[in-house]
């Protein structure tokens, strides 16, 4: 039988190596948030003749009407892609009758424009979405699992499992917002919190095995429970996934392009949704009966501040024992401080 | 042995009838739900609504255009949203989508529209419309006036006119209703004179009515070949209009937008009916009389409102993700039949049986809801197919367990379905809930896309969970009693 807990660590590495490249693009370069979070307009029009306008052309009229940070892509066919800040009607209509008198008429193909105050709130809701789905689902699994002993640990592990996801598919929006210019939009939204139910969805689906071995093999060291359960899952999970990529893959592949990213999207974090079920939700449930004192240590590596309030909390407070504890928290805290301190400076210099 | 037999019959044919129900719906020529029963009238046209992403179109998000700390009347917002909804169908699109959102947000979805900006400007306008006594001077189009009609307080002239004794008169009639117009007659005049400006420099003009009393307006020809307009007012309307009209014949009424006048008109005769004709000496240009149609229909906005978001979508990018979208789902779904087929073998046709019952029944749902189609829709749609197949797999991976541990086919087939339930339920309950959040999400600032992808993913669930546990169990049930299976391999173990 694998032994999928034994080399747990080796899991965890992979999540690691998966999930860091996307965390540094994320400090370093942050999102590339659409008008949908910031506000602004998009303007793709396609002009009738072959018309000589340049890029530039096209960003100085708009800077003659005082958008002077406009950004004008231009394609194949004579289309062009303007982004400027939010135009009202009455500007757009005087901008555009300029542009049919300097370069000839055009189609517009899509207009979008988004008030900078509702791009603000969305923003500002779109947090609220995902820690409310954090939540919701905490309490749930919670709920779900109540007859176990310590229900919350299944409920933490789940999240913690949904959270690497969150980093896999964010990160990954970071690395491709530089590469190719993916932008993060309400559809990207939608792709992440879909990921999220997905990969509780997994979660759930190896629990549940868990929950009922537990019961059936009370005896049996926690290793070999989890290990059990994940094997016997196994087959399901990979069917499921297997599925989920056919359909999603079939979409990718003859699915019009304006979904393209959305799709690369969910298919990227629906897989890294069941590995980390798998690799990282379960095994986790053996490291809280384990070694806590590692959970305890990553928290303080991701989050400095926590780790450094623990850290000396138990240092002062704790007994003789727990120092070791106290003094990993520090040492990790002082360690994901450093990281991130210089990758801050990085940023600096780079911006 | 035999009722339960019976049950699984019974079973059987409601998921039949079902099915027969949703390939109904399904068919493309369906004419609709027409029935005529007596006092029930029941006219459905059941189609597939294509959101905005697929046939292109518009979609607005205005906001009241009023302080961030002053409250907005919901019931003024209501009346708003209405008389948006009544422009927008002037516009003769098929079906716009008109909704509020929040308490100070109004979306407006027009699919298909083909000219944008003259929609927006259309709803855009937000004009307050007043129709005042001008008393003997003719005021010039263009003039500012001022007006004794603040922005939504009501007319000060409804008092006046529903106080009116009626036994002043002597009509026996005690009902100080509106509507008993006769005994109305002349009284006003000697309450509302006192309330007319004494200051001669900067004359405060009364408002009788405003655009709320306006029901409809019309160009035409009158009885001379002259063009004039003719408006509609509202109960309330008519009777202001008549008290005020019966006194002040041949007197000047000029209609007011924004406090600048748009036209001035003679009373030539009291008017009672809410029907008014407003004619002029040589008639009006038809191009003047449009204009004040127009201005007529469309100028009263109860709170002003202004474009916060904007979306416009060429129907062509539609037309053509729409086919993509259709092929690639096509394709995913046959290849997961086919997986099933080939890895649970003969559970796996049965799978696929209600795989194919799944997709006509949540198309059926989607049609009949209606729920307006978007790509991501698709994307929700296709995803849910996954889902559908997942529970079947769950099922089946622990029937091959039970299978292998010894245990005889019925038993293993009803183990399987009772164990799988919970995770089954868990999971899908957690997809659920991202489900709402997301429709909520959607909802609040009118992301369409969002919402109907939220809306068919949910859908998609809940019905996977019909389709793949009762149905696939009745299927299995009733094989199994026919005694036809007998090996193990047919299971795949």
């Amino acid at each position: 039988m694998f032994d999928t807990v034994g080399k747990r660590y080796w899991f965890y590495l992979i999540s690691a190596i998966v999930v860091v490249p996307g965390l540094i693009s994320l400090i370093l370069f942050g999102l590339n948030f659409s008008i949908d979070f910031t506000g602004g307009s998009i303007l793709e029009l396609q002009f009738e003749e072959s018309v000589v306008a340049q890029p530039a052309e096209l960003k100085e009229l708009f800077g003659e009407f005082g958008f002077g940070d406009t950004m004008v892509q231009s394609s194949q066919g004579g289309i062009f892609l303007i982004r400027s800040k939010t135009l009202d009607p009455e500007t757009k209509a005087a901008i555009q009758e300029q542009i049919v008198e300097r370069f000839g008429s055009y189609t517009e193909l899509r207009f979008e424009s988004v008030g900078p105050t509702v791009g603000g709130e969305v923003q500002q809701r779109a947090y609220l979405v995902v820690a409310m789905a954090a939540v919701a689902i905490l309490i749930y699994i919670s709920f779900a699992f109540r007859h176990v002993t310590n229900p919350v640990r299944y409920g933490a592990c789940a999240i913690i499992a949904m959270v690497h996801d969150i980093f896999v598919v964010v990160g990954l929006a970071s690395i491709f917002g530089v590469l190719y210019g993916w932008e993060v939009d309400a559809l990207f939204l939608t792709a992440l919190l879909t990921v999220i139910g997905f990969s509780v969805h997994d979660s759930i689906v190896v629990f549940d095995r868990i929950r009922e071995n537990s019961r059936r093999y009370a005896g049996l060291p926690v290793e070999d429970i989890v290990n059990h359960s994940i094997i016997q899952t196994l087959d399901r999970s990979i069917n499921t996934q297997l599925t989920v990529i056919f359909t999603l893959t079939a979409l990718l592949l003859f699915g019009g392009i304006t979904m393209r990213s959305f799709v690369l999207t969910l298919l990227i974090g629906i897989i890294s949704g069941t590995y980390s079920s798998i690799f990282n939700a379960s095994p986790l449930l053996v490291e809280w009966e384990r070694r806590p004192d590692l959970l305890l240590y990553a928290l303080s590596l991701l989050v400095p501040p926590v780790g450094l309030g623990v850290g000396l909390f138990v240092w002062l407070r704790g007994s003789e024992k727990s120092r070791p504890w106290a003094r990993g928290c520090l040492v990790a805290a002082a360690i994901g401080a450093v990281c991130m301190g210089l990758l801050l400076v990085l940023r600096g210099v780079i911006l | 042995m035999l009722t339960d037999r019976r049950r699984t019959l019974t079973l059987l044919g409601c998921i039949v009838i079902l099915a027969l129900g949703a390939a109904w719906i399904d068919l493309p020529s369906n004419p609709g739900i027409h029935i005529h029963l007596g006092p029930i009238n029941i006219d459905r046209n059941i189609e597939l609504r294509r959101g905005l992403d697929l046939q292109g179109g518009l979609q607005v998000l205005l906001e009241a255009d009023l302080p961030s700390d002053e409250t907005v009347d919901p019931g003024a917002m209501k009346a708003t949203r209405a008389i948006i909804e009544q422009r927008v169908n002037g516009l003769g699109v098929s079906e716009p989508l008109i909704q509020l959102s929040g308490s100070r947000r109004i979306i407006v979805e027009l699919p298909g529209i083909e000219d944008p900006q003259r929609a927006i400007e259309t709803f855009g306008e937000t004009g307050l419309l007043e129709f005042i006594d001008a008393g003997r001077s003719f005021l010039p189009p263009g003039t500012v006036v001022t007006t004794t009609e603040e922005v939504a307080a009501p007319t000060p002239i409804v008092p006046t006119l529903t106080v009116t004794p009626t036994t002043e008169l002597g009509t026996p009639s005690p009902e100080p209703t509106v509507t008993g117009t006769e005994e109305v007659t002349g009284t006003p005049t000697a309450v509302i004179t006192p309330t007319l400006p004494s200051e001669p420099e900067e004359p405060v003009f009364e408002t009788i009515l405003t655009g709320r009393h306006l029901v409809g307006a019309t160009s035409g020809f009158g009885d001379l070949g002259l063009m004039e307009i003719h408006f509609e007012l509202n109960d309330e309307g008519a009777a202001l209009f008549e008290a005020y009209t019966r006194t002040h014949v041949g007197q000047l009424m000029c209609i007011v937008l924004d406090k600048e006048v748009v036209s001035c008109a003679t009373i030539n005769e009291p008017i009672a009916g809410g029907g008014v004709r407003i004619t002029r000496e040589g008639g009006f240009s038809a191009e003047e009389a449009e204009s004040i149609v127009i201005r007529l229909r469309y100028g009263a906005l109860p709170i002003p409102l202004r474009v916060e978001t904007n979306r416009t979508v060429g129907p062509t990018l539609g037309e053509d993700s729409l086919q993509k979208s259709m092929i690639a789902g096509a394709v995913g779904l046959s290849i997961v039949v086919v997986f099933m087929l080939l890895y649970y073998r003969f559970p796996g046709a049965l799978a696929d049986v209600a795989l194919v019952i799944y997709a006509a029944v949540v198309l059926a749902l989607f049609k009949l809801i209606p729920v307006v189609l978007t790509l991501p829709g698709i994307a929700g749609f296709i995803l849910s197919v996954g889902m559908a197949v997942d529970a079947n797999i769950l099922i089946f991976e622990r029937m091959k367990e039970e299978l292998r541990a010894g245990k005889g086919l019925r038993l293993a087939v009803e183990q399987g379905f009772s164990r799988a339930w919970p995770s089954i339920r868990d999971s899908n309950f957690s997809t659920l809930i991202t489900c709402a959040i997301l429709f909520w999400f959607g909802s609040y600032f009118g992301a369409s896309i969002v919402k109907g992808f939220a809306l068919t993913l949910g859908i998609g669930v809940i019905v996977s969970m019909f389709t793949a546990i009762i149905v696939t169990r009745t299927f299995l049930r009733l094989i199994i009693d026919l005694d036809v299976v007998r090996h193990h391999r047919w299971f795949g173990v």
